[in-house]
Order: structure tokens, then C-alpha cells, then sequence
């Protein structure tokens, strides 16, 4: 039994394992970056890096071939600890491949992190607009609004993943059940008079009846986005209201009456609320004189703070964000003259790859010196 | 004889690069010459003509110079001036490269002439509704999934209007005088607005002049939509000198100033001069112009004479063939001559890495730049880099070994910058999300030293091989010394790819918001680090000894041209096209290089001619 640990140990301090390690971690991103002609970078990260295995689909069966990114991370990490720990010896020869393995491991750890809790939006702003939220590029959310009350919207917003699984969802502030009763992940809408030959649609209230409903293919290209469409049925106690239709396609909301309160309904990107607001004072865009080359774009934006007053004025341009309260405003893009699109993240651990590459550059500066010291001194004259 | 090898090796070098000097293209006249430094606005910078024709025949045609039907050799100046000056000369000349079968048979080749893949304006001209029906079919297709036809058609497309664009700079189409069109107007300008404004407020006017007026006006708007060279300098005085006009619009205001533009009225003159042979007036009027330049924007006038004369220089292609010649000599120092050999390559490495680093010098003043924007300086700069990577190793062994890689490595991404620059201008402006002088002197030339160093490692492996195999001249102290050399030079290459990569990483936090994105690009630059760090662990292993370290080296090389180039190709797979095709095919023969090499690598040692013990 000791053998078989001492073994264990020994091929988990070896740099073998390191090397091997780093050979499947060299096929793994080769692979990922290949496979993201067909998947789109964010989809690559889920299946490659974010993973413990990578499936492939045989037949009707998801089948792990290739360890993932959170399987070979994960080893290394352990091969680094345990080797560093079992041949832990002082001395200052070895200062720098220290300072680089910390390093490293800080990396490896803080890049786990980001991909847990960094979460990415999008702030659309045209000049003069004022938006206290930033939307999700990828989610959505159904936004069920209760508006009876003039001074105030109440807002129960349910995420798109509920629909897709079909979850009948009754919450104390709605006097209905929502019933999902069919979800699109993409679609495309039209007018049931442009669309004669489309089958009937079992949404019988609100936009419903008019339009046609056609399931599309998901789309994983970074320049696109995925449009669903939803049919939810509201139950009330004395029985169903009725089935509508829901997309971010519809553009508006659809409004209806329950239990002597109006509401109003819409599927929309999921937003993400901030206790103070945006906004847009002046876009500015240039090109390069005679052609369509992009030379410098930059939002001049007012941030008026929750507690009032007259808010400060920030020019955010090209590798210049804004970062305030724990979130991060990037010039993304543009669209047109005078509308401006913000990308907006929150990364709790921004700090830790800079530390880590810090120490890491650091630690390969000081042990190539310390080489090209002995390097000199042995070279033969 | 061998004593004085070195310095004749040398000189003669030396002395072909400086006459690219004194030359000039084509035996072209002084006047010409002056011509092709006159600055215009073209791409988003101000450049000479000179560029604007060197690039846009690079592009079109893929090499410089034109040949009339008549046999004559045209400089890309005179070219440029028959462009402008003599469209119905210019429209004989051969310069559109059509390299597709099908496109040729819808241009009305048969069979037995679908060989001759150049083609001139005026024979393409009768099938431009063909071309352009099937360029509005083409060009929707996204870029990486178009067929070959289609990426023909809508290059083929593209390279005429940026022809038309250039034949229209000057002139309306099918004017013969444009000149004297122009001075008429000039001369009865003052009656023609005044009819106009009488006709406009109702009153009893000239209806002729009138008319007169307003065709003028409408055929400079014409000829102002007709072209994107922005060649006519803002007025003296105006408010933003970057606020540089095309002709036609320029000539739009005539009306309202009461003048014909002065700038318009010299090319004018200039085409007139031209179409009619007469030289001496086309110098004096060039000349008379290029001093009025001068007077204005001295500084830009000053950087388009240098650029004219880093043109016809060509120092990155001279630069190809001295380091050609110095791996020539490194090799036969092995065999021949050790001494005299050696130091001549030696030599010539330094003076190819002198040139390439006065031509990188130029080229950041002329961009007021960092070395690298591009793949194209990319391609200059790796050359550099590693060239002053091999003259250190060289003054530190002394067995020509860093010179016969420099001379290889030199060649190679000379050779590489030489294709590259058949994409267009190669000082072209940059993204604004690139615009940033910090990282890109920072992040892109640390990145790039680490690809540099990545590969001599390789080619290092690679001598080492070949002179294993094939010579007896790999004796223990050389195959040791090169093991050393490998060794150093990944860890330095671990170093740079590493801290490139991460400032990479740093400059995409500050730009986007994310340290890491999984991009093709930023996972080439990763794989390359790691492969360094497998080979510096495998060593320190003992996985691997000498010829393990070799094999591992030179499979770098493969890697580190994936990341440079590979990465810019994906997604093209059967349906690739144009350049990328040819890169693609070079690329993949470039890795089945490697391959063999690594194979000839692990050969048994008694294979080996160097180790044979017989």
C-alpha cells in the first residue's frame, strides 16, 4: 500500500506529469482554438476551458474524449503545489523559479475565479439618454411589470433559462402563475398577414394572434445574437387568462389586466440595475480622412450619483474605462453618429492577473540573469 | 586571396545597396521623379504619388513596374502619369492580374489563351456589367467562405474602381483638354455666376452662359464622386491643414470664391504638358508647384521625398540577398576557409542588420510609429530581432553557427515581408482600437522579440541536424556549444513570449475589460509560451538530452509559425482564396519541413555522418 502511495507521490511531484501536462494543455487550446470557426469564443470556453472534460457527440451520446481546462488546470496546479512543497530547498539559486511558479499558481487560481464571477454587459446609450442599467449580451429575461401604481413600477423579471426548462413559476407578488408552454432559443417573427401559409399559433391574447412564430438555428457567431421567441400561458385562480407571445423581437410591451391591476409584459436582454445612473452627453467619432478606417471614438458621459447632485463629467475613449463601483466601463462600439455602446464588466478579481504576472515576469527576469551570469562565466574563451 | 575576402564581401555588398541610391527607377527624368514626390492625401495619410503607385501596382498586378504593349518599361511614376494624364494609353496597359480560369472565361478568353492571366482596362472594359452583376452576388458571401471565383470577382471588382478612382483624380472621363476647359472658365467666370444668379432670382440672364455654369458644376460633382485621392491641399490660411480635398470638390468652389483653384490649375497644367510630350514645360510646372508645396508644408513634403527615396531603395530587398550571401559564406566557412569565410559572414550579417535597422528606423519616422503595426513589420522586425539575437551569439562563439542562422532567418523574413507587402501600403493608418503608442511599443515588440528568439532556436536545432547528418563538421564541441546556444535561447525566448503575452493580456483589460479571451491570436501567442516551458521543464527533467532538445526546438518552429500566421487563417478551409491560399500552402509545406527535419533528427546515431565512428 505504501508503494503504491510512494509511486502515486512520485509521479505527482515529477516534472513528467509537468511536461505531459503541458503537452495536453498545448492539443487542448490548439483544438479549442480550431473548433471556434463553428462555436464562437464563448461557447469554446464552456465546452474547452471551462470544462472538466470535452464531449463530443457520438450518435445521441455526449461522450468525454479530452480532458477540459478545469482537469488540467486542476492538475497542475496540484503537480506545482506538491512539487515545489516536496523539493522545497533554500537558497537564493532558485529565488526566481520560485517567484514564477507563485505566480502562476495565482494565475492559474485567478483565472478560475474571473470565469466563476466575471459577469460582461452592454450599455446602450444614445446622446442625451440617461439609463441607470446595463443589459446582458447573450441572456434574456421575461419582465412582468405591475404598473397600477402611477409612482412606481413593480418588476418581477424571470430569466430566460426557466422558460427554456419549462418551470411553472407562482410568486407572491403576481396574481397569476406564468405556465411556459413552448421556447425558441432563436426565432424570427412576422406578421401572420406576410405569412399565410403559417400554422395557427396557440397564443390567443395581446400581439399573439397576428404573428407568426419560426423556430431559427442557434447561433454561436460573435457578431450575432440569438432572438427566442416564448408562449406563456398566466393562470389566474379562476383560470387561465390566456397563452401570449413573448420576444425582444416584439419591440414593445404587451399590456393586460388582472385581479383589478394593470400590468405590462415583455421579453427583453436581462438588465442589470445600478444605484446611480449614465449618462450620454457627447459621442464623438472620427475616421481617418478619405476612408472608413476608424480613428478614435469616445463618449463624453455624466455620472450622477445615487445620493444626487450634480454628478461628475468622465470622457471615456479607447483604453481608457471608467471604473466605478465595482464595475468597469469600456468604449465597445458605436452605432451611427450619436449612439454610443458601452461595455460594462464586473470583476471582482481584476487585480490578481497583474499581481501574478508581475511576480512571474519578475521571477524568469531574475533566474535568466542568474543563467546568463553562469553562462558567461562557463563560456569557453 | 582569402585575407582579403572579408572585406570584398563587404564592400560589394555595401556598395549595391547604396547605388539603390543614386538610381533611379527606370531611367525616369528628373521632372518625373519630382512628380512621385509630390505628397497627396490617399488611405488616411499624406504620402508621395510614388507610394500611391507603388502600392496600388503591388496590389493590382503584384510587382512594380508596367510594360506598354509597345515593349517600353514604365517606372510606376510614368505609369501613375499615364493614369492620370493619358487614360487611353493607360487603359493598354496590362496590369490586371486575373488568376482564375472561370473569371478569365467570363472576360472572354477561350480555351488556348486562358494561359495569359494579365489583362488590360480596355480589354476587361467591354464585360465590366458582367463583373459587376457578379460582384453584387459575391460580395454579400462572408470572406472566408467565398469560392475562388468569387474572391477573384470581387478582388478583380475592387481593383478596377481603385483604377477608375485614380484615372478620374484629375480629370472627367474622356476629357481630352482639360486645361484649357479650365482656363475658359476661368475667363468668363464672373459673367457665368452672374447669369446664374440672375437666372436664379428670376431676372433676364444669358441663358447660355447660364447653362454653361451649371454643366461645369454638375461635371465637377461628378468627378468629385469619382475619386477618393485626396490630392489638392487646403487654401493657404484655412482653418484645418489636414482638411485636404479631392479635385472635383475642390473645383466645386470655384463658383463661390471667384477663382479656379490654383492646385487643380498646376495638374491641369501638368497633364496638358504631359499628353503633349512636352518635358521641359512638365518639369517647370512640377517644379513650380512642388516649391509652393514646400513653402507650406515643409514637413510633410520633407517625409514624402524621404519616403520617395525609401522606395526606390528597396533596402528590406537588398537586405533579402546580403543575408542570403552571408549564410552562403557561414556554410562554407565549415568546409573551406574557416577564418576568412566566417569573418565575411560576419560581416554581412552586420550590414544587412545596419540596413534593416535604417529601414525600420525609416519607416517609424516616417509612421511616427513603434516598430510593429502590422504583419508586415512584424515580418521586418522578427528578421531584426533575431538577427541581433545571432550577431551576440556569433561574438560569443565564434563558429559561425549565429551567422549561418542569421543569414537564414534574415532571408526568410525578408522574403515573407517581401509578399506580405503585396496586400496594399504597408505604413497604413491603424484602428483606433489599435491606436495606442504604449502597448503597441510595448506589448507588440516584446511579442514579437519572443516569436523572433522562438525561431532561432529552431534554426539553431536545424543546423545542428543538417550538419549532424549530412557533414562530418558537427564535432562534439560545436554539437555542445549549439546545445548551449538552444538552451539560452529558449529561456530568453520564454521570457519575452511570456511577458509579451501577459502585457497583451494587460492592454486587453484596459481596452475591453477582460485580462484573457480565448482569442485565435492570444492562444497562438499561449501555446508558444507553454512550449518553451515544456522544453525548459523536459531538460531540466532529463526527459530529453541533446537531440530530444533539438527535436523539441525545432518543433517551435512549427508552433511559432501557427501563431504568426495560422492563426489569421482559420476558418478557410477548403474555400480558401487569393493570398491566403498561397500562404496557406507555404505554411503547410514550411511545417512538413519541420517534420522531415525532426524525423532526420531520429535517425540512428550511426547514420549520422558526424558521429559515425567508422
Amino acid at each position: 500500500m505504501t508503494e503504491i502511495l510512494r509511486q502515486a507521490r512520485s509521479i505527482l511531484v515529477s516534472l513528467r506529469l509537468t511536461v505531459v501536462l503541458l503537452a495536453v494543455s498545448i492539443v487542448l487550446i490548439f483544438w479549442a482554438t480550431l473548433d471556434q470557426v463553428h462555436l464562437g469564443v464563448w461557447a469554446v470556453q464552456q465546452k474547452f476551458f471551462h470544462s472538466f472534460f470535452v464531449f463530443v457527440r457520438l450518435g445521441d451520446l455526449q461522450v468525454p474524449v479530452y480532458p477540459g481546462g478545469y482537469l488540467i488546470g486542476g492538475l497542475l496546479l496540484a503537480n506545482l503545489v506538491c512539487a515545489h512543497a516536496y523539493r522545497f530547498k533554500a537558497g537564493w539559486r532558485k529565488t526566481g523559479i520560485w517567484m514564477a511558479h507563485i505566480g502562476l499558481i495565482m494565475l492559474l487560481v485567478g483565472e478560475i475565479v474571473s470565469g466563476l464571477v466575471q459577469e460582461d454587459y452592454q450599455m446602450r446609450l444614445d446622446e442625451g439618454e440617461t439609463k441607470n442599467y446595463s443589459e446582458s449580451v447573450r441572456l434574456n429575461e421575461l419582465a412582468i411589470v405591475d404598473e397600477t401604481d402611477p409612482r412606481f413600477d413593480d418588476v418581477v423579471a424571470i430569466p430566460e433559462s426557466i422558460l427554456a426548462d419549462g418551470t411553472v413559476l407562482q410568486v407572491p407578488r403576481l396574481p397569476f402563475r406564468v405556465v411556459p408552454r413552448e421556447y425558441y432559443p432563436n426565432s424570427t417573427l412576422q406578421m401572420r398577414s406576410q405569412a399565410p401559409g403559417a400554422p395557427p399559433s396557440i397564443a390567443n391574447q395581446g400581439l399573439g394572434p397576428q404573428i407568426a412564430v419560426t423556430p431559427a438555428e442557434v447561433t454561436y457567431r460573435q457578431d450575432e445574437r440569438n432572438t427566442p421567441a416564448a408562449f406563456v400561458e398566466l393562470v389566474g385562480p379562476d383560470g387561465s387568462l390566456g397563452v401570449w407571445v413573448v420576444s425582444p423581437l416584439l419591440g414593445m410591451p404587451q399590456r393586460f389586466q388582472c385581479a383589478g391591476r394593470s400590468f405590462r409584459m415583455a421579453m427583453r436582454a436581462q438588465r442589470h440595475y445600478v444605484p446611480y445612473s449614465v449618462t450620454l452627453e457627447k459621442f464623438s467619432h472620427d475616421i481617418y480622412p478619405g476612408t472608413d478606417i476608424p480613428k478614435n471614438f469616445s463618449s463624453r458621459v455624466r455620472l450622477n450619483p445615487p445620493e444626487g447632485g450634480p454628478g461628475r463629467e468622465i470622457l471615456i475613449y479607447m483604453n481608457n474605462p471608467l471604473r466605478y463601483a465595482g464595475l468597469t466601463y469600456y468604449q465597445a462600439s458605436y452605432d451611427g453618429e450619436h449612439t454610443t455602446i458601452l461595455q460594462v464588466v464586473r470583476n471582482p478579481s481584476w487585480l490578481v492577473p497583474y499581481i501574478a504576472c508581475g511576480a512571474i515576469a519578475l521571477g524568469l527576469v531574475i533566474q535568466f540573469l542568474i543563467h546568463l551570469a553562469g553562462f558567461a562565466r562557463r563560456r569557453p574563451s | 586571396m582569402t585575407r582579403s575576402m572579408p572585406l570584398l564581401a563587404v564592400a560589394v555588398a555595401a556598395a549595391c545597396v547604396l547605388l539603390g541610391f543614386f538610381t533611379r527607377p527606370g531611367g525616369q527624368t528628373d521632372a518625373v521623379t519630382a512628380f512621385g514626390r509630390l505628397p497627396v492625401l490617399a488611405e488616411g495619410r499624406i504620402k508621395p504619388l510614388d507610394s500611391v503607385a507603388r502600392s496600388t501596382l503591388l496590389v493590382i498586378q503584384g510587382y512594380q513596374d508596367v510594360t506598354t504593349p509597345g515593349g517600353t518599361e514604365l517606372s510606376p511614376d510614368e505609369w501613375l502619369l499615364d493614369v492620370f494624364f493619358s487614360p487611353e494609353k493607360a487603359d493598354t496597359y496590362r496590369v490586371f492580374e486575373v488568376d482564375n480560369q472561370d473569371l478569365l472565361s467570363l472576360l472572354g478568353r477561350n480555351e488556348a489563351d486562358l494561359s495569359i492571366q494579365r489583362m488590360s482596362f480596355g480589354e476587361i472594359a467591354p464585360h465590366i456589367a458582367d463583373i459587376e452583376a457578379q460582384e453584387k452576388l459575391a460580395e454579400p458571401v462572408d470572406a472566408q467562405s467565398r469560392t475562388r471565383f468569387q474572391s477573384s470577382v470581387v478582388q478583380l471588382y475592387g481593383n478596377l474602381v481603385h483604377y477608375l478612382r485614380l484615372r478620374r483624380a484629375f480629370a472627367p472621363d474622356g476629357t481630352a483638354d482639360f486645361l484649357t476647359e479650365l482656363l475658359n472658365l476661368q475667363g468668363g467666370l464672373a459673367d457665368g455666376v452672374a447669369a446664374v444668379r440672375a437666372k436664379e432670382a428670376g431676372k433676364p440672364h444669358d441663358e447660355a452662359r447660364a447653362a454653361a455654369m451649371i454643366t461645369e458644376g454638375q461635371r465637377f460633382m461628378e468627378m468629385g464622386e469619382a475619386t477618393d485621392l485626396l490630392a489638392i491641399p487646403p487654401d493657404e490660411g484655412a482653418g484645418d491643414p489636414g482638411a485636404w480635398n479631392n479635385a472635383g470638390h475642390a473645383l466645386l468652389e470655384t463658383f463661390g470664391q471667384g477663382y479656379v483653384n490654383p492646385s487643380v490649375l498646376a495638374y491641369a497644367g501638368m497633364g496638358y504638358a504631359w499628353r503633349q510630350n512636352e518635358p521641359e514645360s512638365f518639369g517647370h510646372i512640377v517644379q513650380m508647384y512642388g516649391n509652393s508645396l514646400a513653402a507650406r508644408y515643409g514637413a510633410q513634403v520633407r517625409k514624402a521625398r524621404v519616403e520617395t527615396i525609401f522606395n526606390a531603395a528597396a533596402p528590406f530587398y537588398a537586405g533579402m540577398w546580403i543575408f542570403l550571401a552571408a549564410f552562403f559564406f557561414a556554410a562554407v566557412s565549415w568546409i573551406r576557409w574557416p577564418e576568412a569565410a566566417r569573418l565575411s559572414a560576419w560581416g554581412l550579417v552586420a550590414l544587412g542588420w545596419a540596413v534593416l535597422t535604417a529601414g525600420i528606423a525609416t519607416r517609424m519616422w516616417l509612421e511616427g510609429r513603434p516598430p510593429v503595426t502590422n504583419l508586415y513589420s512584424s515580418a521586418l522586425f522578427i528578421g531584426w530581432g533575431s538577427v541581433a539575437l545571432c550577431l551576440v551569439l556569433e561574438s560569443a562563439f565564434k563558429n559561425a553557427i549565429g551567422t549561418a542562422a542569421a543569414g537564414m532567418i534574415g532571408f526568410a523574413t525578408l522574403l515573407i515581408a517581401h509578399h506580405l507587402a503585396l496586400a496594399g501600403d504597408t505604413l497604413e493608418m491603424m484602428r483606433a482600437v489599435l491606436d495606442s503608442n504604449f502597448w503597441l511599443g510595448t506589448h507588440v515588440v516584446v511579442v514579437t522579440t519572443g516569436y523572433a528568439s522562438t525561431f532561432l532556436a529552431g534554426m539553431l536545432a536545424v543546423i545542428y541536424v543538417l550538419r549532424g547528418v549530412f557533414t562530418r563538421t558537427l564535432d562534439k564541441a560545436t554539437a555542445d556549444s549549439l546545445a548551449r546556444m538552444v538552451y539560452g535561447i529558449v529561456c530568453f525566448a520564454t521570457l519575452f513570449s511570456f511577458v509579451g503575452t501577459t502585457l497583451g493580456g494587460i492592454w486587453a483589460d484596459q481596452s475591453w475589460g477582460r485580462f484573457w479571451g480565448w482569442d485565435p491570436k492570444e492562444n497562438g501567442a499561449l501555446i508558444i509560451v507553454i512550449w518553451n516551458a515544456l522544453i525548459l521543464h523536459a531538460r531540466w527533467g532529463g526527459l530529453v538530452r541533446q537531440r530530444g532538445l533539438m527535436c523539441l526546438a525545432i518543433f517551435g518552429n512549427i508552433v511559432t509559425s501557427w501563431s504568426w500566421f495560422g492563426t489569421n487563417m482559420l476558418g478557410i478551409g477548403l474555400h480558401s482564396y487569393g493570398f491566403t491560399e498561397a500562404a496557406f500552402w507555404w505554411l503547410s509545406a514550411f511545417i512538413a519541413l519541420q517534420l522531415a527535419l525532426i524525423a532526420l533528427a531520429n535517425l540512428p546515431l550511426e547514420k549520422w555522418r558526424s558521429f559515425r565512428t567508422a
